[in-house]
């Protein structure tokens, strides 16, 4: 089986945890990685670029009809692997063709971008081939969104509430379905790799 | 499969033209008005829209998106005072298009800058949008008090000249906007997708409703605005809308890249 994107929902004490992926996910990871961050409307996404200056790896906005990288074309060489964030104040989804929509729809579990959107598009646009991760939060957004890719027989990866800054959001989560992993961050960015690395072979 | 026939049924039963529109976006939409009525399938709500017009003037509602605010974008705001109106002031009459205006908050937000700037006595403010009922609380200009307090934020920090209030009358939980703002603004009902051109007018603000649209859509919208405008004229869109994706490109100049301000070439 090859994993062809991953999706992350993390929202309160989410800076610390994504600085922390970012910094330790190698510069050759080819499974691009699309992420909602709950932040203020008013948010000017400049956080975006210092998390990028951080990272080993390509860390941008997810642009309107911006095709997502795809890990087999990089076997050729023309791609490489990149982190897509939501913009504050648009839902972000993603086509069956793997390219982003962004919407201006109506707050979701009072989030905007919401994890349940994201999810639940990428879910049916990469079906069993998706790697759905939730991590610190204080609501329960995300847990629709990982239902769905279990039902399309993706895989579910939630943080150890005991290990997450803020626990309600991956409770909530495992709350609605059987995950295939409980894991602290550390454990999880290991399992990543590992992932990576065995399907890149 | 089964969603595009969905919409084909819509548009030979009603008109409305749904068929190019982001498919996430639509499936979403659709998806939820099928849990709220209790449909197992998609077969089961094209039988319904078929049969019950009032089912379907809900799903219309949930699929014309009217979420919008005063000022939304500070930047933008900050931007059009700047670069906008020095251009706009050098016509002695001016015509803006306001394509899919929704509830009519951006309108209102435009005629309020022109206020300030001394421009709207010869303005003209076409606000169109597909969705009547939306156009027609946008006529009414009447909004909670709840959200004006979220607008006044905004104005303030888009660089408002004034106090917020000036521009409305408070009536219990409600306010209904100056009659001094909607005195110039003209309300029709204009489909992008399947109208054509409106009139020629000096600018066009189109926000955050391509992003609902393909590109081969997004590109005969775009023909149908730089038709419509006169050599010169102003193009805004929605902060993360482009013309990349459309041949239209190399047609405008930037007027300022971030805020998606653009100027038509002569």
């Amino acid at each position: 089986m090859r994993y062809e994107a991953i999706v992350i929902g993390v929202s309160s004490g989410g800076m610390n945890a994504l600085k922390f992926i970012f910094s330790t996910l190698p510069a050759d990871f080819s499974i691009p990685i699309i992420i909602v961050q709950h932040m203020s409307a008013r948010s000017d996404n400049e956080w975006i670029k210092l998390l990028n200056e951080k990272s080993n790896l390509t860390v941008k906005q997810a642009d309107e009809k911006e095709k997502i990288a795809c890990p087999t074309e990089q076997l050729f060489g023309r791609e490489t692997g990149n982190i897509y964030i939501a913009p504050a104040n648009y839902h972000l989804l993603i086509e069956k063709d793997k390219t982003f929509s962004l919407t201006i729809d109506e707050h979701v579990n009072f989030a905007r971008p919401s994890i349940d959107v994201l999810f639940e598009s990428a879910a049916d646009a990469y079906k069993n081939k998706l790697i759905g991760v939730i991590l610190t939060g204080s609501n329960n957004d995300g847990a629709k969104g990982i239902k769905r890719i279990k039902e399309y027989g993706g895989l579910a990866i939630i943080q150890d509430p005991e290990t997450a800054e803020s626990p309600t959001m991956p409770a909530s989560a495992i709350a609605v379905i059987k995950p295939d992993y409980i894991l602290s961050l550390e454990k999880i960015i290991e399992l990543l790799i590992k992932i990576d690395t065995n399907q890149s072979r | 499969m089964e969603i595009s026939l969905l919409l084909e049924a819509i548009y030979q039963k009603y008109g409305y033209d749904f068929r190019q529109y982001s498919k996430a976006h639509i499936n979403r939409r659709i998806r939820n008005r099928m849990a709220l009525a209790r449909l197992e399938d998609v077969s089961q709500i094209q039988t319904k829209i078929l049969n019950d017009e009032t089912f379907a003037y809900e799903l219309l509602q949930d699929l014309s998106i009217t979420v919008t605010e005063m000022f939304r974008d500070q930047y933008f705001y900050g931007s059009l005072r700047e670069n906008v109106i020095p251009v706009l002031k050098t016509y002695p009459f001016i015509k803006i298009w306001h394509a899919g205006c929704a509830t009519g908050q951006e309108a209102y937000s435009m005629a309020i800058i022109l206020q300030e700037e001394g421009l709207y006595d010869r303005t003209t403010i076409y606000a169109t949008d597909f969705n009547q009922h939306a156009l027609n609380r946008a006529k009414e200009g009447i909004f909670s008090n709840a959200i004006i307090k979220e607008y006044t934020i905004n104005y303030q920090l888009s660089g408002g000249k004034k106090s917020f209030s000036d521009y409305y009358t408070s009536n219990y939980d409600n306010v209904i906007m100056n009659q001094s703002l909607k005195r110039n603004i003209v309300w029709a009902n204009h489909n992008l997708v399947t109208d054509s051109v409106f009139d020629e007018v000096h600018m066009i603000l189109c926000r955050n409703v391509l992003i609902y649209f393909d590109s081969n859509l997004q590109n005969k919208v775009q023909k149908l605005f730089y038709d419509s405008l006169i050599n010169g004229g102003i193009l805004c869109l929605g902060s993360k809308e482009g013309l990349p994706f459309t041949d239209f490109f190399e047609k405008y100049m930037e007027l300022d890249k971030t805020q998606r301000i653009f100027k038509k070439k002569y």
